[in-house]
């Protein structure tokens, strides 16, 4: 296999779990309405504890994310980690204060009280949803670092890669697509967030609110994830030269990304019609879709977010431009791992078949049954 | 073209991977153990069918479950922080550090985290098999994850199985069966498991043992006892054999920073072991000065550790940084062996290194073929020594010996101090008349502090004696940072540092009052 079908295939494997994360964000998105739509203390223990059973799959997945990322392209864990420093900093505070939440939001002598790890929960809802999502939004608007690796043989400062903002990384919520992306994921995730909790809870009051949120959610997360469509594909985008290697900037490049890969337009749209499935066909009140709308709307989330992370890599295009050098841009071909450690990888990647079967396998053990306060009580675990 | 390294935000760097370690390391430990002593337990349960038994796994499950989303809570952070705060280190090594990270995620998280799941929420809604399937699996995949970072550790204190690529100025990976079952690896994988489950056997014995104080809970404490007791013995041995594999690893590799944990200034053959000692606080390497106030040795005894010969010369701090001994090799004659550099010569081949990487690239850039393959040639030749060349003084390869050295002889006497107690532990419990030794449960319930101590400064043996090395001769850390202000690191390290004491606090309070509600109704409130 060549080189560049290796960081092809990385690519794909990054932009399919990138995809995955932002699907498994429902569980983010909910937490942001635990109050809206729980107005009773047992209300909201179940929509607690339906999000509670899931919180996991999105942490490893954003941890497996990150350290898939190292291993495929780590001149970009290199240079965005320690360049946009604050913007991965507050993500990780938001998912630090996630990952205790749950399990000590009720328990007796918890310290700092109910109150507060439930707003530990909407931090994490607001915040991580944001803030992934004007990151990824930085894949096509840029950020501001250089990269020289003959800085290593500077002995007073061998750092080969630098930001050239102050604000090191959150100068990028300064940027109006940036924070388009950002809340378009927000309303993204509470959509889910309401598709999922719709799914797998059996109480009346919270499906009725279920249902007005999903209306007041829907509009906001369409208009924005519309008006950046439009933004991103009229932008002047990144490219790259195949024959040289340098990087210049080319009108409407990510609308020709678009025509010139057909797969990922199929992809897009697909991916985009299924979310309006998803979304509509529990507004216009099929029951029976009521339940079903988070696998219609995940699976279009999982097909257009990789899609947009397709648009961002390939056709000679540099997933992480540099808008302070654009020959500092970081492309699959200049920032990837060899061709051994590639090989090595791809032969553990074969085990994702393996390791999707059993989270399925898993997942349909435990949601077999609708979440109840009766359910809750019976395996003496809730959260 | 750069600015100057700010050496205080490599201290303040170093300073919040330490504390963000710590933390993790307060709560992995006990997930490590108790998850399989938990499956033992259920296992007892699902092949006895008796009540007490899922009574008994379903309370240490719960604080099993406690303690692992903090666990889980602290550890985001450090995978991240090799990005954040290590950017240089992770292009420098990202070819070959990045694989276990990502391996970890793909083969150990995913497992943890779904049958954790099954677990806690599936006891009425699988079967009793696929449940007790899923407990181990919990297990396997908490103890997988281990590994991998453990490999990851490891290869950074002896990097093996790759090469340096001058093209893209980092190393490559080669080998990753070298990189996974190199020595170094193997034993700091089993050593480190191995405290984790003798934390666990503690834990669980010093709860049991309060319950016991109490009378409360007497048969699901005493049954606690038995299996966390054997359990704890056979690790605790265990633990004891790859600690001695760990200290013959070192010498090998590490011989600065044996030296450190043995306070030997002056090398000897046929060097003692140091039991107890107290060091001269002043001693500087070479001032002459008596390195030891006082000290009790076990002669011969680290020769024998590191070399497995009681002849073997073992080389000191001074030896190390003035160069000029014969390493051991037990099969080649003295006079065939070559002599070792000192500090200043190998900064001065570091040095050459670098500026030989700069030409190759330059020339290169250049189509001056022949000046490239030269300077490729010299960097070939000067690589084993390429980190020194960033050091401004011989001094700086010499690690923190006090913290060092008291931190080894302070884990390896609560080491073999846990096997005398589980073995007094299992021997009265055998009697049948534990409850009556009051002495011996309240010490079990007070040694629970004693191995989270041992085992941190276990780690403190290892990244402290290491420095000042990220990558063992390869990389300083002051060469691996991330290019961001002191400032930022300094906010970020306090923000820490109040969240994860917060976060403690919290965990113990909880941990504490579930505990004092006891097994009597699963430990639910």
């Amino acid at each position: 296999m060549s080189l560049l079908a290796l960081q092809q295939y990385w690519w794909v494997i990054i932009s399919l779990l990138a995809s995955l994360l932002i699907f498994l964000m429902f569980v983010q998105g909910g937490q942001t309405l635990i109050y809206t739509l729980g107005k009773t203390e047992p209300e909201r223990k179940i929509i607690v504890n339906t999000l509670g059973r899931k919180w996991e799959f999105t942490f490893t997945t954003l941890v497996t994310f990150g350290g898939a990322f190292f291993a495929s392209f780590p001149l970009f864990y290199s240079t965005s980690f320690g360049g946009a420093y604050w913007v991965w900093m507050i993500i990780l505070f938001a998912f630090v204060i996630q990952a205790v939440s749950y399990e000590f939001r009720t328990k007796p002598n918890n310290f700092l009280g109910q109150r507060t790890f439930e707003v530990f929960l909407l931090i994490n809802g607001a915040l991580g949803t944001i803030l992934i999502g004007a990151a990824v939004s930085t894949f096509f608007t840029g950020s501001e670092f250089v990269v020289d690796k003959l800085n290593l043989t500077n002995l007073t400062s061998p750092v080969i890669s630098r930001w050239e903002g102050p604000a090191h990384g959150l100068e990028a919520v300064l940027n109006w697509r940036n924070v388009t992306l950002g809340l378009t994921v927000f309303f993204l995730a509470r959509v889910l967030g309401i598709l999922y909790i719709l799914n797998s809870v059996n109480q009346e009051a919270i499906a009725k609110r279920g249902h007005k949120q999903l209306w007041i959610n829907a509009i906001p997360f369409l208009v924005l994830f519309l008006t950046y469509v439009f933004a991103l594909l009229l932008s002047n985008g990144f490219a790259v030269d195949p024959e040289t290697g340098r990087v210049f900037m080319e009108p409407f490049k990510y609308w020709h990304n678009l025509i010139q890969m057909p797969v990922v337009m199929v992809l897009f749209i697909l991916g985009g019609l299924l979310v309006l499935h998803g979304i509509f066909m529990p507004l216009l009140r099929f029951k029976a879709c009521a339940s079903k709308g988070i696998w219609t709307a995940g699976i279009g989330t999982v097909l257009t977010v990789f899609a947009l992370f397709l648009l961002a890599g390939f056709n000679h295009t540099p997933y992480y431009p540099s808008t302070s050098d654009l020959q500092s841009s970081l492309t699959i071909m200049n920032s990837s791992s060899s061709h051994y450690t590639l090989i090595a990888m791809s032969y553990v990647s074969l085990l994702v078949p393996f390791v999707l079967a059993y989270i399925v396998y898993a997942w349909w053990s435990i949601n077999r049954k609708k979440i109840t306060e009766e359910e809750m009580e019976e395996d003496g675990h809730a959260y | 073209m750069f600015d100057q390294i700010d050496l205080s935000m490599v201290d303040w760097a170093r300073a919040q991977f330490a504390l963000t370690a710590i933390y993790h390391w307060l709560f992995v430990p006990l997930t490590l153990g108790l998850s399989f002593i938990v499956a033992i337990m259920e296992t007892i349960y699902v092949r006895t069918g008796n009540p007490e038994w899922k009574k008994i796994t379903k309370f240490w499950m719960l604080l099993f479950g406690i303690n692992f989303a903090i666990g889980v809570a602290t550890g985001i952070i450090l995978e991240f922080q090799f990005g954040t705060n290590w950017s240089n280190y992770s292009w420098f090594v990202g070819d070959i550090f990045g694989a276990p990270l990502a391996i970890e995620g793909i083969m150990a998280f995913f497992l943890e985290s779904t049958f954790i799941a099954v677990m806690f929420f599936g006891w009425n809604k699988v079967s009793k098999g696929f449940h007790l399937a899923a407990s181990w699996l919990t297990a396997i995949g908490a103890n997988l994850s281990a590994l991998w970072i453990l490999v990851a550790n490891a290869w950074m204190q002896n990097p093996v199985g790759m090469k340096f690529n001058p093209d893209t100025a980092r190393n490559e990976m080669i080998n990753f069966w070298e990189v996974l079952f190199s020595p170094m690896a193997v034993n700091k994988f089993l050593h480190t498991i191995s405290n984790g489950y003798v934390i666990a056997s503690i834990f669980v014995i010093g709860i049991s043992a309060w319950f016991l104080l109490h009378h409360r809970h007497v048969l699901t404490a005493k049954r606690s006892i038995l299996v966390a007791g054997i359990f704890g013995i056979i690790t605790s041995l265990f633990l004891a054999y790859t600690g001695d594999g760990s200290a013959y690893t070192v010498a090998q590799k590490q011989p600065m920073k044996l030296a450190a944990m043995e306070g030997l200034y002056k090398g000897t053959s046929g060097a003692g072991l140091v039991a107890v000692g107290i060091l001269t606080p002043s001693k500087k390497p070479g001032d002459g000065k008596d390195p030891f106030l006082m000290k009790v040795e076990i002669p011969n005894m680290l020769s024998i550790l590191g070399y497995r010969d009681s002849k073997a010369f073992v080389p000191g701090v001074t030896d190390l940084l003035n160069g000029g001994y014969k390493p051991w090799f037990e099969k080649i004659p003295e006079e065939e062996r070559e002599s070792t550099y000192s500090v200043a010569q190998k900064m001065e081949k570091g040095k050459l290194a670098i500026s030989a990487l700069r030409n190759y690239k330059t020339a290169s850039k250049a189509g001056d073929t022949i000046l490239a393959n030269i300077s490729r040639r010299q960097l070939e030749e000067n690589f084993p020594y390429f980190g020194y060349g960033y050091l401004t003084k011989p001094e700086s390869a010499v690690p923190n010996i006090p913290l060092t050295f008291y931190s080894f002889h302070l884990m390896v006497m609560l080491g073999f101090y846990f096997i005398l107690l589980f073995a007094l532990v299992l021997f009265f419990l055998n009697r049948g008349n534990l409850e009556k030794q009051r002495w011996l449960l309240w010490l079990s319930l007070w040694t629970i502090p004693l191995g989270y101590l041992a085992s941190q400064a276990g780690w403190v043996v290892a990244e402290v004696g290491r420095q000042p090395w990220v990558i063992q001769d390869l990389l300083p850390t002051i060469a691996a940072i991330s290019m961001i202000g002191a400032g930022s690191v300094k906010t970020t390290f306090w923000i820490f540092a109040a969240l994860f004491t917060a976060l403690l606090i919290a965990e113990v309070m909880i941990m504490v009052r579930q505990i004092k509600i006891g097994p009597k109704d699963g430990g639910q409130k």
